[in-house]
């Protein structure tokens, strides 16, 4: 409706209006700038051997990726990197959607809960990653203090530098930052199921898990799923609580492979083999990308 | 449950009573169960999101030296300021904190400026092209930080903007535009076209609409947009550790990693420093949690 109106409104000027370029060109610059060329920049990088301090040394072709793939730790990261975004988006989705069907719940304050809940999301990752290390300290965080007081524990644990627990204890941290987002998203969707429908479906004779199969999770299963992809992305993307809190250790048991890709290029000083483990995460998360896109452009479609 | 059905003696009771309530009422019982219910399991999910936070308080004011000796498992038997009255006089706190907020400030500003036309063509003209820009809007919200912080670094070095505050609020404004644009073209699709079609028909031409009639109107959104904005800048750290390396342009999610490593010891430092990492963008966020929760549900969900 209004796009018609609008299209009818400027439609004489449509072929070319300098106003409407004055108006974008700003973002077009700024994303040509600092995003489309340092994209192109970081493929051409990942062909080549450039240091941090020598600069570029030469046309490599494909050596960084051969490198990359023969290197026998090269598995590990993968493997970490599908374990801590599996693990944390898993825990974010079931606890998520959990925590949405609660606050869709009629109670008092129920605005204040909501905003509170989101706390996590607006707080700097360094300071989530503050807080956890002082609560899971070995010696005197608090979960070891309980936890022994409560004689579940005899020896205190050293969550983040012991291989076994290190990333485990990262994606749950991580699913604790990102629960709270994962479950207003899915709140909005819950809002918005049309009451009429789940009206007409009890007089059909609905049960509540019956409406719930029927109405509620076929009309909220598209924001599920966009939910579900962006974070899948994001997650992937995310390595500052692994930078800060165990560096990707203990060794590399914690070495996804974008923090790997960041610690080639400024720990070890290789920017060229950096590079190249970012190029190759870029590509597993064109997929991803993907399918988000079509995911927006048929539920946009849909409106 | 197995205990009172043992209870047989005024079984009778029990079977008439369906027959003298209301149709409907024998779930009143378990629905006030579930409603306490309810209400247990929302004050445990607050606790396990704000829990850490009050630890984090309380550890700021509590004396070091208790901390040391007993860490967490007792309370501080006073209460002390020391903490932060060390951190501004021992450490370069002082310094991110200024640093902070001069980007971040900067970022919103800029940015603000940047969204908003971006937004006003998006969702006022109808343009050649306007699909496509909102699709790379999209697109540049996904790109790993990884993959661009690599080639980013050496143009910025290039352009000897590393280790300035400048080169940080140029990155920042490109990575908090796109999704400002978002919050933006959401609010101002929400607001009666009819408005700017009416100035538009009186002569106006599209600067004078906008300079009288949408900013104006567009407030509440700016005041959303801009404080996403300042979120995303006083949390990002990935970006801020990789292109800042001093004191000049170090802002506090650095400092605070610093810290993390010189200050292991000193948990009533660095939880200092954490509340005071917090306290800008939690109170921002509390302030405009309603439009800012809705802005993100929109964005992340329409595309």
């Amino acid at each position: 409706m209004s796009a018609t109106l609008a299209e009818g409104r400027t439609g004489a000027k449509r072929r070319f209006d300098p106003t409407i370029l004055i108006f974008v060109s700003p973002t077009l610059i700024l994303l040509f700038v600092f995003v489309a060329y340092p994209f192109l920049r970081a493929i051409w990088l990942s062909l080549t051997k450039t240091t941090l301090l020598g600069g570029t040394v030469g046309f490599v072709g494909l050596d960084n990726f051969i490198e990359l793939f023969q290197d026998p730790q090269f598995g590990t990261f993968v493997a970490n990197s599908v374990f801590w975004t599996v693990g944390g988006v898993g825990l974010q989705l079931v606890f998520g959607v959990i925590g949405a069907l609660l606050l869709n719940q009629r109670f008092k304050l129920r605005g204040v809960v909501r905003g509170l809940a989101m706390i996590p999301w607006a707080t700097p990752s360094v300071l989530v990653a503050l807080i956890w290390l002082w609560l899971l300290d070995p010696n005197r965080g608090l979960i070891n203090t309980v936890l022994e007081r409560m004689g579940l524990m005899a020896d205190p644990v050293a969550w983040l530098s012991d291989p076994h627990t290190a990333l485990p204890t990262l994606i749950a941290i991580d699913a604790w930052q990102g629960i709270p987002f994962f479950a207003v998203m899915v709140l909005a969707a819950l809002q918005a199921v049309p009451e009429e429908l789940k009206e007409s479906a009890r007089t059909d004779g609905c049960g509540v898990l019956g409406v719930f199969r029927h109405v509620v999770v076929p009309s909220i299963l598209p924001t599920v799923l966009i939910t579900l992809v962006l974070r899948l992305i994001w997650t992937a993307n995310y390595i500052d609580l692994a930078y800060v809190l165990t560096g990707g250790g203990p060794g590399i048991a914690s070495t996804t492979i974008p923090l790997q890709s960041y610690l080639t290029a400024y720990k070890q000083g290789q920017m060229g083999n950096g590079a190249a483990y970012a190029v190759i995460q870029a590509v597993i998360l064109a997929i991803l990308v993907v399918i988000y896109l079509r995911l927006t452009q048929t539920k946009g479609a849909k409106r | 449950m197995t205990s009172s059905t043992l209870v047989t003696t005024d079984g009778l009771h029990t079977v008439r009573i369906p027959v003298v309530r209301p149709p409907g009422s024998r779930f009143r019982g378990l629905r006030r169960l579930g409603r306490v219910g309810l209400y247990v399991v929302i004050v445990g999910w607050l606790i396990a999101t704000l829990g850490p936070y009050l630890v984090m308080l309380l550890t700021s004011f509590t004396p070091g030296k208790e901390l040391i000796a007993n860490g967490m498992s007792k309370l501080p038997s006073t209460l002390s300021v020391r903490g932060y009255i060390e951190l501004f006089q021992t450490t370069a706190f002082l310094a991110y904190m200024r640093n902070s907020l001069v980007t971040a400030l900067c970022t919103v500003l800029f940015s603000l400026i940047v969204a908003s036309a971006a937004a006003i063509s998006l969702s006022r003209f109808r343009f050649r092209g306007r699909t496509a820009l909102l699709t790379v809007l999209l697109i540049a919200q996904l790109f790993p930080a990884v993959l661009l912080v690599i080639p980013l670094s050496t143009m910025l070095k290039t352009g000897h903007l590393l280790d300035s505050p400048v080169g940080l609020v140029l990155v920042y404004t490109t990575f908090a535009t796109p999704f400002a644009t978002y919050l933006l073209k959401g609010f101002l699709d929400g607001l009666p076209p009819e408005l700017d079609e009416a100035a538009t028909v009186d002569g106006c031409s599209k600067f004078q609409m906008v300079r009288h009639i949408l900013l104006p109107l567009m407030r509440p959104g700016l005041t959303a947009a801009g404080t996403y904005i300042f979120i995303f800048s006083w949390n990002e750290f990935l970006y801020a550790l990789t292109f800042t390396s001093t004191t000049a342009s170090q802002t506090i999610p650095v400092g605070l990693q610093l810290f993390i490593g010189d200050y292991q010891v000193r948990w009533d430092l660095l939880t200092a420093g954490g509340v005071i990492a917090a306290v800008p963008v939690l109170l921002g966020f509390m302030l405009v949690q309603k439009q800012l929760i809705g802005g993100l549900a929109a964005g992340a969900v329409k595309g």
